[in-house]
């Protein structure tokens, strides 16, 4: 009896020994002590969220997010130099998937494919298509998780319009003429004038994608496989024609009805001029449609989003001239004008550096497979501080989401739908994703269009000096290897 | 017995040279050293690739692209035909330049070495004094990068120097609240370079700023200072003067603060009025101390590289971009090589003014302390 006693003490205590044992393992978190060091850009935008979900996070996961921010210019060269030079000090970037073909090459980044394919969680085909094949795939592997959406459109002041009977332009020439119109007038009620038109043009910052959003629709006609940026057979920059001194034009000419310092303003300056009500019209991404429904926000259910302004004349590429358009010419066009939607930057996606831990890189997907992930993403989309546009079918099919965040059914739908007639246009821009495109746009094509439009040189001048610069660039990494490289990003 | 004396002699000769080399041998190393490796990533074509940098040997390519290729605009500007008003600057230039030689040559301690080196010194400020006019005050002509820094470098500079002397003579006076004052002028030095850029972002905003109320009742809401090239120059060049005239100040003071007082009352007694005792007594005591402040900033101000990077981008165009901003940009888009070379170029400009600095002035301080 006693020994049987003993040995059921015995027993109790070798039990609560084993639980006490097992216990740390039954609530420890799959990343304990594990710290991932994210690369962003250093803004609201974008790291803002990351930085706000990063306890979630933590809670769910153990892991410990660090992202770091630099200026958007400086994150391409640090990637670059953290990469190659072995430092690694950065596990993964969340960066403008355009530049993703110079870092998969050298083999810094992870492939993801069979992660993507064995999570459940992140509901890949749910991403839209543009996002999960340009964003994210190079060479049939997916290499970038998206966390944002990004095509250029207008936005217009639906009170003012309405007031004068206006509809929102659908050519260059209309935007430049509703900007004329309403330029000098007091549109938010402080008595001072306010302004046609906000176009960030700064240099050296996020202002090189417009031109090529009112070029596109004179020289793109035939879908996306066309290409606006160079022959598909030559590599020979398209530059320098008659399509690109009207974009330059129109360009200059929006100057003339925008703040005195325009040419100075990068994008978070025309945002807040808008947000304030001193716009009638602005180019930029899908920030502005959420932004406006902001606490602070002056035209609150006065924003009206469209798809980018076409035109009536397009490229002929044999002679450089501008030519009517007609149904040979312009098989895509809406009551004859050629739209040519421009997918910028194609939205912020995140990488994992391929040298970093196992634990590590499983982390750093694991957390941008969570910021991706329709509960946390359904919700930053429709922020406008978080710098996130919609990228998932659902985003477009529920406006639920949307008027919970504060628009009205009118207003949502107008927005997604501008969104969406960019996404669904057989003519969508691709942006450049050559090896080394940052030199051909945030180099060359910035400091020549900035330098043009600040009256340094003309329109002549600047159209040559970015065929020229474009050409060198072309030429000292390889015509035939830059040519493979452009038809390949087009589906040739 | 002589022996050990001199053997202690000789050893207590090389004791300072023995003590000093191996400070002198690490400052070597690391000044040489960089400049060794600068000048082989000028003359490379760097390529990243996995597990390092790839590098291939291209010759002069770098530096001929920005003297005399597709870079040369940025570098050296743009270039036309001179105007009658060019030429005049230039006869000008050329007048001053040949007195300074003759009287060098007619002082009576004229050397070969000397002259060789007044020649060379003659011909780089020729072709500098050139470039600029060229790029100034012709039609067509626009400043490149090499003009713009030295626009900053030596107007800059001067204006600089003037304010900080003025300041200097105003608190050396017997004035109430002297120390205040002098705490206040020492302040901007102080603040990094970057919040001073940022200040003057703000200062300067047109819709927004604290002077937008005041342009705007003025009219001139329709104008903005960073779209007009010297608008835009002038703003930056306000920022810098801002930071550095606390520098100037504080130096002259202190000299003006060591001046004999005797001197100054003995000229008074001699009935010698404020303009003569400044020029006689003031000036030659501040000279040497002028000449190593502004030999200080002119080396300091080539560096320039924050006020234009976050007031302008280097815009409106490339109005406001230095020479350090335009080697910064090359290197923000992994043109490393370009950067090196915009360094080179940059260093070898700052030496050469520096040194002709030295040169011109050197004579005139000593004369001065004599």
């Amino acid at each position: 009896m006693f020994k049987l006693k003993n040995k059921m003490i015995l027993g109790i205590v070798l039990a609560v020994g084993a639980l006490l044992f097992t216990m740390p393992s039954v609530f420890a978190k799959k990343y304990d002590g594990v710290t991932v060091n994210i690369l962003t850009m250093e803004a609201p935008q974008i790291k803002g969220p990351m930085v706000k979900r990063a306890p979630d996070f933590k809670k769910l996961t153990g892991a410990t997010i660090n992202v770091i921010g630099v200026p958007f210019s400086d994150i391409y060269p640090k990637m670059e130099s953290d990469f190659a030079t072995g430092t690694n000090s950065i596990d993964g970037a969340v960066f403008a998937p355009q530049w993703m073909v110079d870092f998969i090459e050298p083999g810094y980044f992870e492939d993801l494919t069979s992660k993507v394919k064995s999570d459940s969680a992140i509901e890949w085909d749910d991403i839209g298509y543009f996002f999960r094949s340009f964003s994210s795939t190079y060479g049939g592997k997916i290499y970038t998780i998206p966390v944002d959406g990004d095509f250029h459109m207008i936005y217009y002041r639906t009170d003012l319009l309405d007031a004068a009977g206006i509809s929102a332009p659908t050519t260059w020439e209309e935007y430049t003429y509703i900007a004329s119109r309403f330029h000098g007038q007091d549109m938010n009620g402080d008595g001072t004038p306010d302004y046609g038109s906000c176009i960030s043009k700064k240099r050296n910052a996020q202002a090189y994608w417009m031109i090529h959003s009112i070029v596109g629709g004179f020289i793109q006609t035939k879908g996306t496989g066309q290409g606006v940026f160079f022959d598909t057979k030559t590599m020979k920059p398209l530059v320098n024609n008659e399509a690109f001194s009207r974009a330059l034009d129109i360009y200059k000419e929006t100057t003339k009805y925008a703040p005195p310092d325009e040419i100075n303003l990068d994008v978070g300056d025309t945002r807040g001029l808008w947000t304030a009500g001193r716009c009638a019209l602005t180019l930029d991404w899908g920030d502005i449609g959420t932004l406006a429904i902001g606490k602070n926000s002056k035209v609150k259910g006065k924003t009206g989003a469209a798809i980018l302004p076409g035109s009536r004349k397009v490229l002929d590429r044999s002679s450089g001239k501008l030519v009517s358009c007609d149904l040979a010419r312009c098989p895509y066009a809406i009551n004859g004008i050629n739209h040519a939607p421009f997918a910028a930057f194609g939205g912020w996606s995140g990488a994992v550096n391929t040298a970093s831990d196992k634990k590590v890189k499983d982390a750093a997907y694991d957390f941008f497979s969570f910021m991706a992930q329709a509960k946390q993403s359904n919700v930053d989309v429709t922020i406008g501080i978080t710098g996130m546009n919609p990228y998932r079918v659902s985003q477009f099919e529920s406006l639920s989401n949307w008027t919970n965040a504060g628009f009205s059914k009118a207003s949502a739908e107008n927005y997604l739908g501008a969104i969406k007639a960019s996404l669904n246009s057989p003519n969508m821009i691709l942006d450049l994703r050559v090896p080394n495109n940052q030199r051909y746009q945030q180099v060359v094509l910035d400091t020549e269009v900035h330098r043009f439009v600040s009256g340094e040189i003309s329109k002549q001048e600047a159209m040559q000096r970015i065929e020229d610069g474009w050409e060198e660039v072309t030429e000292e990494l390889g015509r035939k290897e830059q040519l493979n490289a452009y038809r390949n990003t087009l589906g040739y | 017995m002589t022996q050990p004396n001199s053997i202690e002699e000789q050893l207590d000769r090389q004791a300072p040279a023995v003590f000093i080399m191996p400070a002198v041998l690490i400052v070597l190393f690391f000044s040489i050293f960089p400049l060794i490796v600068s000048l082989f990533v000028a003359l490379s074509r760097l390529k990243f690739v996995k597990g390092g940098i790839q590098a291939k040997f291209i010759g002069t390519l770098n530096f001929k692209k920005l003297l005399f290729g597709s870079q040369q605009y940025h570098f050296l500007g743009k270039f036309d035909q001179l105007t009658l008003f060019g030429y005049c600057l230039i006869g000008i230039f050329l007048m001053i330049v040949i007195f300074w030689l003759y009287k060098y040559l007619r002082s009576g301690h004229s050397s070969i070495a000397g002259t060789i080196g007044r020649l060379v010194v003659a011909t780089g400020m020729f072709f500098l004094t050139l470039l600029t006019i060229i790029n100034l005050t012709t039609p067509k002509g626009l400043p490149g990068t090499l003009v713009v820094t030295l626009i900053y470098v030596i107007l800059g500079v001067i204006i600089q120097y003037i304010i900080g002397l003025g300041l200097a003579m105003l608190c050396v006076q017997n004035i109430k609240g002297r120390n205040f004052f002098r705490m206040v002028f020492f302040i901007p030095m102080m603040i990094t370079p970057v919040g001073i850029a940022y200040l003057f972002r703000m200062l300067t905003d047109m819709t927004k700023g604290p002077f937008a109320p005041i342009i705007m009742w003025l009219g001139m809401e329709e104008s903005s200072w960073a779209v007009i090239p010297w608008g835009a120059r002038i703003a930056v060049m306000i920022g810098d003067a801002w930071q550095w005239i606390p520098f100037m100040f504080i130096v002259l003071l202190a000299g003006l603060e060591s001046l004999s007082t005797e001197q100054k009352e003995a000229a008074v007694m001699d009935g010698a009025g404020k303009w003569q005792i400044f020029r006689d007594i003031t000036w030659p005591t501040l000279l040497p101390v002028s000449v190593t402040i502004i030999l200080i900033r002119l080396i300091e101000a080539f560096k320039i590289i924050d006020l234009p990077n976050v007031m302008t981008n280097g815009g409106p165009g490339i109005a406001t971009e230095s020479l350090s901003l335009h080697s910064y940009f090359n290197w923000r888009t992994m043109d490393l090589s370009g950067s090196a070379a915009v360094g080179y170029l940059l260093m070898v400009v700052a030496v050469f003014i520096c040194l002709s600095f030295v040169n011109i002035v050197k004579n005139r301080v000593e004369i001065a302390q004599r």
